[in-house]
């Protein structure tokens, strides 16, 4: 590990300075990613600005219903919260079925959101790999598969954003709130980006992950009041039981009317692509359509067309669509 | 690059001086000489090095020292005595991974005593676990399920599982009868 000073900041606009003049500065939150990479020399920052007693470890619920989690909340505590388990329960679903109790524990909200992609390339310095070091090449387009994106991925990189938090967060048109470097129009300058703007998919520039620029600091994460979220499930597909990243991972919420037809519904996948993906097209093609297995298979499909599969991963076709229509008849059942 | 800083191990507070690449698993065991937290793969993929930190369990491979001073830290070798033991001083999980046959090699066990110990305080808090068939539940109830969900973080590689988690929901249902005294006694 390359030697690093640790350093606190006061407030937040002392941090985001002192990234800004720092160039090979990164700010520190829980950890268990950050440390990781740059024990593997992939993450080589000089100075680590830590950043939990910076930000809130609270939420909050604002005077409209929304809840505001603050960017040090740990992932534990997200997750137990009753506000969180009552209204919107594929939030504490999903980030329970990510990593262990230990790692919970230690992970932030902020560090969640902005955790780097677990493929194997990427945090390996002796491969190729665009996202560590642009224009050197994608080692996956010609290995290892299993794990990379079906969906919006380009020949610069095919890898999947591993965050379970993050598919849920997309699903309930949760918000990031970001103290800028510069130009943020909120009070406080502070910025807020629809969460599933943060996530890029990779075009060209795959070494960058999200719309942030250098230096800004997610502060909180603000969820809408609750609408039919109470009825929302995540389901998780992997390679063993648990402690493991997803292969497949589905996050919705459905409303039912009383006749049988679906009134509104939010899905969003995980593990099929470079951000946490919102089936858009799926959710359209099931507004006001019967509520049962054919019209969820049909919106599956729906999303799946766009979908372009490597010879390593084709089987994700057949596993999305699946886990998309089991995941809408539990909550049918559930509605019941 | 060499800061000092001071932490609170077991009760004991130590001062000394660390590279800030240090981490608390490195601190503790190279030079507080505190060897029950292991280093299994310094990567957090196997709950080896579990430890608790401010009663929370926490792997000690990924925190940086400098980032946990003024922490309470709790290693498995200080659960011996400050666990209300009957005579030979040792925790009852400690005392029910003995009872139970709960390891071979022994390498993974101080990880998975701290994670236990973790593990009973979050589910006596109410937190519930992926496997919660109603994330909503007041109360956890710690079947076979439920412990191996919640102390999958902590692999065993001779794979002693089949007695772990007897071991402990051995503790877990005591802890339970005892809950269920002390509330009949309030009554
Ligand atoms: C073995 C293992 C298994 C795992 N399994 C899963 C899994 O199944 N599912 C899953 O979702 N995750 C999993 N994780 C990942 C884990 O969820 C993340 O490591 C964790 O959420 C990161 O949070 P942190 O606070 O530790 O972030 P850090 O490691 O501290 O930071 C991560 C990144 O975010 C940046 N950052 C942190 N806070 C802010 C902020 N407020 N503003 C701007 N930038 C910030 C940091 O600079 C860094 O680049 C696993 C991790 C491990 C080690
Ligand atoms: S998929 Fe992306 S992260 Fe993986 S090797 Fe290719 S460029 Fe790197
Ligand atoms: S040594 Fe920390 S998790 Fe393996
Ligand atoms: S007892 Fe040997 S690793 Fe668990």
């Amino acid at each position: 590990m390359k030697p690093f000073r640790y350093e606190h900041a006061d407030t937040v606009a002392a941090a985001v300075t002192a990234l800004a003049e720092e160039p090979e500065a990164a700010y520190l939150a829980g950890g268990t990613n950050l440390v990781d990479l740059m024990r593997l020399d992939v993450a080589t920052p000089e100075v680590l600005i830590d950043v939990r007693r910076l930000t809130s470890d609270r939420i909050e619920e604002l005077p409209d219903g929304s809840l505001r989690i603050g960017a040090a909340v740990p992932n534990s505590d997200l997750a137990a919260d009753r506000r969180i388990r009552r209204r919107y329960p594929v939030l504490s679903q999903a980030v329970l079925s990510g990593a262990s109790g230990q790692l919970r524990n230690l992970a932030t909200t902020g560090g969640n959101l902005l955790q780097r992609t677990r493929c194997a390339y990427f945090q390996n310095v002796t491969t190729p790999c665009n996202k560590r070091e642009p224009g050197s090449g994608c080692s996956a387009l010609e290995g290892y598969q299993r794990d990379m994106a079906i969906l919006g991925a380009s020949p610069s990189c095919v890898a999947t954003h591993p965050s379970d938090m993050a598919v849920a967060l997309a699903a309930l048109d949760a918000t990031v709130c970001v103290q800028g470097a510069e130009g943020g129009q909120g009070p406080d300058g502070e910025l807020r980006i629809p969460l599933t703007e943060l996530h890029r998919l990779p075009g060209d520039s795959p070494e960058r992950d999200t719309v942030l620029r250098r230096g800004e600091l997610i502060t909180a994460v603000e969820l809408p009041p609750p609408d039919f979220t109470a009825t929302s499930r995540y389901r998780k597909v992997r390679d063993r039981a648990s402690y493991a990243f997803a292969l497949v991972s589905v996050a919705a919420a459905l409303d039912v009317a009383d006749g049988g037809t679906v009134r509104d519904v939010r899905i969003a996948l995980g593990g099929v692509a470079h951000k946490p993906w919102r089936a858009w097209k799926a959710e359209e093609s099931l507004r006001g359509a019967p509520a049962t297995w054919d019209s969820f298979r049909d919106a599956a499909a729906a999303e799946l067309a766009q979908a372009e599969p490597l010879p390593g991963n084709a089987f994700k076709m057949a596993l999305a669509r699946n886990t998309v229509v089991a995941t809408l008849l539990d909550l049918m059942e559930a509605a019941r | 690059m060499d800061v000092e800083i001071t932490l609170r191990v077991d009760g004991t507070d130590h001062r000394l001086t660390v590279d800030t690449r240090t981490t608390l698993l490195d601190a503790l065991r190279e030079r507080l000489g505190n060897t029950s937290p292991k280093k299994g793969c310094d990567h957090g993929q196997c709950g080896a090095c579990t430890i608790l930190l401010d009663d929370r369990r926490a792997l000690g491979c990924l925190a940086l020292a400098v980032a946990h001073q003024g922490a309470d830290i709790v290693t498995a070798a200080g659960l011996v005595n400050g666990g209300g033991g009957e005579g030979d001083g040792l925790h009852p999980l400690q005392r029910s991974f003995i009872a139970h046959d709960a390891f071979q090699c022994g390498y993974c066990t101080p990880g998975q005593i701290c994670s236990a110990v973790g593990m009973l305080r979050e589910a006596a808090a109410g937190w519930p676990s992926a496997v919660a068939k109603d994330p909503n539940a007041a109360d956890v109830v710690l079947d076979d399920e439920e412990i191996a969900e919640r102390m999958s973080g902590n692999l065993c590689r001779c794979a002693a599982y089949a007695n772990i988690v007897p071991a402990i929901a051995d503790v877990a249902h005591r802890d339970e009868v005892a809950a269920h005294r002390d509330e009949g006694a309030r009554r």
